[in-house]
């Protein structure tokens, strides 16, 4: 954290001084390490293995936070009798199918009412008519298009609440399976997977403990070391079952926070440029599962919880769109949404695009020649289009592969042989446009404008405005039906004379009109009839009472310690999610020490210094009536009210593509078997086999390290945005890797020297840091040397180098297809060899290790 | 003292206006106040009134005005046209208008009324990555025009 | 306003502004560097550049951890050493003899752990300042803050003031001929400001302040250490009495001062005018030991 978001971490450093632990979990020593009070270092890519270890010793010690757990989680739930555990099947959970490699999570269902209300049959055909549709299994589709991520502000749905047994003592409630399932994460397994001694482990384990319960809380804070991993979404899993035991979640000082890369990272999930998603995390139209606006709403229309009201969020969305065009008669232009049939992530995309069927790309502020996992695919991809537009700062990598890329100079490419068009455009930078950000913590912040951008320089909004006004006056009269959804956009932005539309007039319609005209003020006003409009109801409020509530800034001295009239934080301006539960059942605080949001009895209102995170009025004592529905189900205990059963979930019924619970799986490519199970990786990873692509067989003496990427704190990302300024290239300003002593003496490399270092994808070559940051890790009987690779470099820049992206293989996460950033390598002294001779001896490695030449092309998984 | 250190000011104090922003960086988000003299950017430096960052930068965050400012910025269109081996230089009215020709034509050339039986209306030729750096109302705007288009091979950093 | 004069070369003197000739003047301003709490960012290293429009100091991996600046200079103000030190475990005596064949003994190096110590160095603003004291044109002058400066307009590049410095912060920019230093954002000082790095710092590792009152604020640091246990904090440059009668720029290290490439003893080369060489000589001296001792640190 100190590394990558160093001004966050200026809270972290506030916290040790008021006398919190710090532990830091990194496979190198970080300069996060270099102050926290206690360092684990670990196996890349064997975090479920640590945390389960973790979540092993809170369940055999009795050591969780029984109150909190039995009442805002699911843990008295009990599942299915037909559920199999990976205890049973070593390495996988029940309903796996071999052949098509998905899961039908049937089985891992609440057990079914003895006598389910004529509500809960519906809803349970329901699911049943889904799992049939089409003739395929709608579960494997529903992967595929990667819909587990139209959860990214809410739970999936369950068809009943289940039977609950509270003394936890049910084997087959989810208390008991847990317990199970974890028991397998000894500290000496731990040790075996993660290198991480029992000792240390039990360190770990007694801190968190003894900082969580009424009095006190703990956090986790994570990147992408655990969401670029094959296993990713479960690592983030496993922090969330220990998070609820632990009572963590919903109340001040816990939780579980993404730090996330980029400024407005979380702004483009919740408005997304994500294939899956649209805006406020509303799945994209399925070609089979969403034949009508009602299918597409099935899932979450009228069940309990405010997913309940998906309607009304989704035609304000369409009317956005698509304005006096959508009618109720025309399903509000639902017929006008694209559809998807499976995976079309950015991946898949590239493959597409080395194959030749996908022919023009927009590239917009994004690297992906050096900043996407194989470089090699990406750069075929992009020497395989008819039409390339690259919008950046500075002249990168993906706008001049036909120029000097690697494989310019191992001859694979050739210049005059590519035929793909490049149109540079230059982009206006952060000071010369005006706009919101959102930030990590769900805030969104707005930037005036400073300055005019330089020469041709625009904003994007600018481009696609002007882009849009421009495809859309060419195709003026067209009596084409596909050119409908164009000709009846809603596409007219007042603008200033370079064309650039006002961009307050944007974040309006982001927030949504009534019938009136009028900005709302929260999504609880969105109808479904088509009188309201609203381009993101998550994001609605952001513009309440016709104010940029996102331009607000008070200074933090003038206001209580929750700070809200600094940015608005989506949902409504709520800082903490959940925080419901930052009370006890009864509406009391857990403790005076971490007060946060309490039922007042006399006002007859839930009221602290943050939003209440709940319906505002509802009494702790308030049990739904059979049959309610939507908001109105929400029992006056359940803090999760995103969730159809109103829980925090210890065990996913539904959702995830690999399991119920998480299971630790080894990376792709590995030194060593899985040992917990005869399960070698995650049988549901989804694996892209093309040319370019090859994978190192698993513990292979050829490939005997393991390699990780990371970034450093004066770099940033694919580095357009630092190693092009002096400043922060002096600072850093080659490629190294970074090595054991042990490992150096091993392979002779000479600190400051060169390496090369290879996989079955290509080598590349980096100067050498021995270091004792890197640690040798005991694995059992064997060591296991780790390599680490700031990936931040490529052949542009100040000081040109080879960029570590083009090492990693892509192999996805199932959930989400974010690649694996974790895999095995040979490292030599000496700098790589040039031209095609580099070829030749990467296809020596191959060749010694056996690797497979893809002959046939394919996606699985 | 000489005249000039008797005289000196920051170079602050002659702003012609101080603005307000957040950093382009990480996610954190941190505040920056950008001061403008005759139109450029004279100095960024952290905002103490925000309540995330209290005024500090990391390294990046302060280096913004050097990113801002930077020579080696391209501030005019570059094109290349298929198979040639250097850039050329292209109006920037003519490229919004070639290139709206080619999403007109992938469009059409790729589009899928139906697939596999099922109607999909869409396109599979055209793709977008990036969205991660920009503003919430530019991806707003990019979703929505590709929506309408059908490119649903709409993607960004978080996928990454 | 005429130039005032340094009066005093050595000894106590707690207000050096008023020692120039400064009638009426600001309190004495300072940075406190807490270096317990540096994260090694470089962020001071980079606003100061920013503000100062200091340019680059060139591209060079050192190999000296993740140190690429290497020490402070004409065009490097702010510079953060980093120090790796495998952490001293008590256990079987270390005869210094060559380890011998077990393929293990690899496995066991860093096995303890390390620690990673940062520090960001800068201008020390000595109260008796010998750049200043040697300065022939006057182009080095005390402030009425009583910092150290030197003015751009009047330094014709004579060089006197670089060895004079007993610290080794003082430096000529090759390319300009004249000398540089940190000023203490003497410009933004005059305006009520905070200077850009400590501005800047993160975690607050960089204090800027009234110099008596970080004295006070470092006591209660030292203090608050001492009672967790961290019994190799120490303040630097915090003495009145010390060899330069104290620095405006002082620090807590974690270690001894020579493991953050700092002189353990500094004093003002002018104490004894005209025997400057023989203390040249003997700071060198210090920097070989500074070599030697890291070298023992590490094999350790």
């Amino acid at each position: 954290m100190a590394e990558a978001h160093p001004v966050g971490f200026q809270w972290v450093v506030e916290a040790k001084r008021r006398g919190a632990t710090i532990i830091h979990v990194d496979p190198r020593f970080t300069r996060t390490s270099a102050l926290a009070d206690v360092h684990v270092p670990i196996r890349a890519g064997s975090d479920i293995a640590f945390l389960g270890g973790l979540v092993n010793h809170v369940l055999s010690n009795d050591a969780d936070f029984r109150e909190y757990v039995v009442a805002y989680t699911n843990a008295a739930n009990i599942v299915d009798s037909d559920f199999q555990d990976t205890e049973d099947l070593d390495g996988l959970f029940s309903g796996y199918d071999p052949e098509s490699g998905h899961y039908d999570p049937t089985t891992w269902r609440y057990e079914p009412p003895e006598d389910p209300t004529s509500d809960e049959q519906e809803l349970q055909q329901e699911l049943e008519h889904e799992e049939h549709e089409g003739g395929s299994d709608g579960h494997a589709q529903a992967h595929l298009a990667a819909q587990s991520e139209a959860r990214g502000s809410g739970g999936a749905a369950v068809p009943w609440k289940g039977r609950r047994d509270e003394t936890l003592q049910h084997p087959r409630c989810v208390y008991q399976i847990l317990k199970r399932h974890f028991s397998r994460y000894t500290p000496e397994m731990v040790q075996e997977v993660c290198g991480i001694s029992p000792e240390q482990l039990r360190q770990v384990a007694e801190s968190l403990v003894a900082n969580s319960g009424r009095e006190r809380t703990a956090a986790f804070c994570y990147a992408v070391g655990w969401t670029q991993h094959t296993t990713g979404a479960q690592m983030i899993r496993t922090a969330s079952i220990l998070q609820l035991l632990l009572g963590n979640i919903g109340r001040p000082g816990g939780g579980i926070m993404a730090l996330r890369g980029h400024a407005s990272i979380q702004g483009s999930t919740d408005i997304p440029t994500l294939f899956n998603i649209l805006p406020g995390y509303l799945p994209m139209r399925h070609a089979d599962q969403h034949q009508s606006l009602d299918q597409w709403l099935a899932d979450d229309e009228g069940k309990a919880g405010f997913w309940g009201e998906s309607r009304s969020y989704a035609v304000s969305l369409l009317k956005s769109y698509w304005g006096d065009a959508a009618t109720p008669d025309n399903d509000f232009c639902f017929d006008y949404l694209p559809r998807v049939t499976g995976d079309h992530s950015s991946y898949t995309t590239v493959k597409a695009q080395i194959e030749g069927r996908c022919k023009g790309y927009f590239l917009v502020g994004e690297n992906p020649a050096v900043g996407s996992a194989n470089g090699k695919m990406q750069r075929l991809g992009l020497a395989n289009l008819d039409w390339l537009v690259v919008r950046d700062l500075q002249m990168i990598e993906s706008a001049t592969f036909w120029k000097d890329g690697p494989e310019i100079e191992t001859g694979e490419l050739v210049t005059e042989e590519i035929g793909t068009e490049v149109f540079f455009l230059p982009a206006a930078s952060h000071v010369e446009k005006a706009g919101s950000f959102t930030q990590t913590q769900r805030m969104l912040q707005w930037r005036d404008k400073a300055v005019e951008p330089p020469g041709d320089a625009r904003s994007e909004l600018q481009f696609y405005f002007q882009l849009g006004k421009r495809i859309r006056q060419k195709l003026a009269g067209s009596t084409d039906e596909m050119d409908r959804p164009l000709l009846d956009l809603t596409w007219d932005y007042p603008a200033d004379e370079l064309g650039d539309p006002e961009p307050e007039t944007v974040l309006r319609e982001i927030n949504g009109t009534g019938p009136d005209g009028a900005a709302l003020s929260a999504y609880t006003e969105l109808k479904a009839d088509g009188s309201t409009a609203c381009g993101c109801w998550i994001y609605c409020g952001v513009y309440a009472d016709e104010t940029n509530m996102a331009r607000r800034r008070k200074p933090h001295w003038e206001q209580n310690q929750v700070a809200p009239e600094w940015g608005w934080v989506w949902p409504a301006n709520r800082r903490i999610l959940y925080n419901r539960a930052s009370a006890a059942p009864d509406g009391s605080p857990w403790s005076e020490r971490k007060r946060y949001i309490w039922w007042d009895a006399d006002e007859g209102k839930w009221t602290g210094d943050d939003v209440p995170d709940f319906i505002p009025d509802r009494s702790p004592d308030y049990v739904p009536e059979d049959g309610a529905k939507g908001p109105a189900a929400i029992r006056g205990t359940d803090p999760f009210i995103m969730q159809t059963d109103g829980k925090g979930w210890l065990f996913a019924t539904v959702g995830l593509a690999d399991g119920p619970m998480p299971t630790h799986y080894e990376p792709p490519e590995s030194p060593l078997p899985n040992p917990l199970y005869q399960q070698q990786n995650n049988p549901t990873r989804r694996s892209l086999a093309t040319a370019s692509n090859p994978l190192n067989p698993s513990y292979t003496e050829v490939f005997p390290y393991v390699f990780t990427t990371y970034r450093l704190t004066e770099h940033h990302t694919a580095g357009g945005m630092s190693r092009t300024l002096p400043y922060l290239t002096e600072l850093q300003p080659e490629p190294f890797c970074e090595v054991s002593p042990r490992l150096a003496a091993e392979r002779g490399l000479e600190h400051l020297g060169w390496a090369t270092i290879v996989t079955s994808r290509t080598a590349i070559e980096a100067r050498v840091l021995v270091t004792d940051r890197v640690r040798s890790l005991r694995l059992g009987d064997r060591t296991i040397e780790q390599i680490g690779l700031p990936y931040h470099w490529g052949p542009n820049g100040l000081v040109p180098g080879d960029s570590p992206n083009d090492l990693v293989n892509v192999t996805m996460d199932p959930n989400v297809y974010i690649q694996d950033k974790v895999g095995t390598c040979d490292i030599r002294p000496g700098r790589r060899p040039r031209g095609s001779a580099l070829t030749a001896y990467v296809e020596e490695y191959r060749r010694r290790a056996g690797v497979e030449e893809t002959t046939t092309e394919g996606t699985q998984g | 003292m000489s005249r000039r250190s008797d005289t000196l000011e920051p170079r602050t104090v002659e702003a012609d206006k101080v603005v307000d922003s957040v950093c382009p960086y990480c996610a954190v988000g941190c505040a920056q106040k950008v001061f403008v003299k005759d139109g450029k950017v004279t100095q960024i430096e952290g905002n103490p009134a925000s309540p995330i960052s209290r005024g500090r930068l990391c390294p990046k965050g302060s280096a913004s005005k050097q990113l801002v400012t930077s020579p080696t910025r391209v501030t005019k269109v570059r094109y290349r046209r298929p198979y040639a081996t250097e850039w050329e230089d292209l109006d920037l009215e003519t490229a919004v208008d070639m290139i709206a020709d080619r999403v007109i034509k992938t469009r059409r050339q790729f589009w899928q009324e139906e697939t596999d039986g099922k109607r999909t209306r869409r396109t599979l030729g055209i793709a977008s990555l990036g969205g991660a750096t920009l503003d919430n109302e530019e991806n707003y705007l990019m979703k929505k025009l590709y929506t309408a288009m059908g490119a649903i091979q709409i993607e960004n950093q978080a996928r990454i | 306003m005429s130039t005032p004069v340094e009066s005093s070369l050595w000894g106590r003197l707690d207000d050096p502004a008023a020692d120039a000739g400064y009638a009426d003047h600001p309190k004495r301003k300072g940075f406190f560097t807490d270096t317990s709490v540096c994260i090694g960012c470089k962020a001071c290293e980079v606003a100061c550049k920013e503000w100062n429009q200091v340019p680059d100091d060139g591209f060079l991996l050192t190999g000296m951890s993740y140190d690429n600046s290497q020490q402070l200079g004409a065009s490097t103000w702010r510079h953060v050493a980093f120090v790796e030190k495998p952490i001293d475990v008590p256990a079987p005596v270390d005869l210094g003899m060559p380890t011998i064949g077990s393929e293990d003994q690899g496995a066991v190096s860093g096995d303890a752990g390390v620690r990673w110590l940062m520090s960001s160095d800068v201008c020390k603003h000595c109260t008796h300042a010998a750049c200043l004291d040697v300065c022939p044109t006057g182009a080095l002058f005390r402030t009425e803050f009583g910092t150290v400066v030197v003015q751009p307009d009047v330094c014709n590049g004579c060089g006197y003031c670089v060895p004079a410095c007993p610290y080794g912060v003082i430096d000529l920019r090759k390319e300009d001929g004249r000398a540089f230093k940190c000023t203490l954002c003497y410009d933004r000082l005059k305006d009520d400001q905070t200077p850009a790095c400590a501005q800047a710092c993160p975690t607050e590792s960089i204090q800027f302040g009234d110099l008596d009152e970080l004295h006070e604020r470092a006591d209660r640091r030292l203090a608050e250490l001492h009672e967790k246990g961290v019994d190799v904090a120490r303040l630097y440059g915090r003495d009145p009495e010390d060899g330069v009668g104290g620095d405006g720029a002082f620090f807590l290290l974690l270690d001894e001062p020579e493991v953050y490439g700092l002189p353990p003893d500094p004093v003002v080369t002018t104490r004894d005018i005209g025997s400057i060489w023989k203390h040249v000589g003997a700071a060198a001296g210090a920097l070989v030991a500074v070599g030697v001792a890291s070298f023992l640190g590490r094999r350790r």
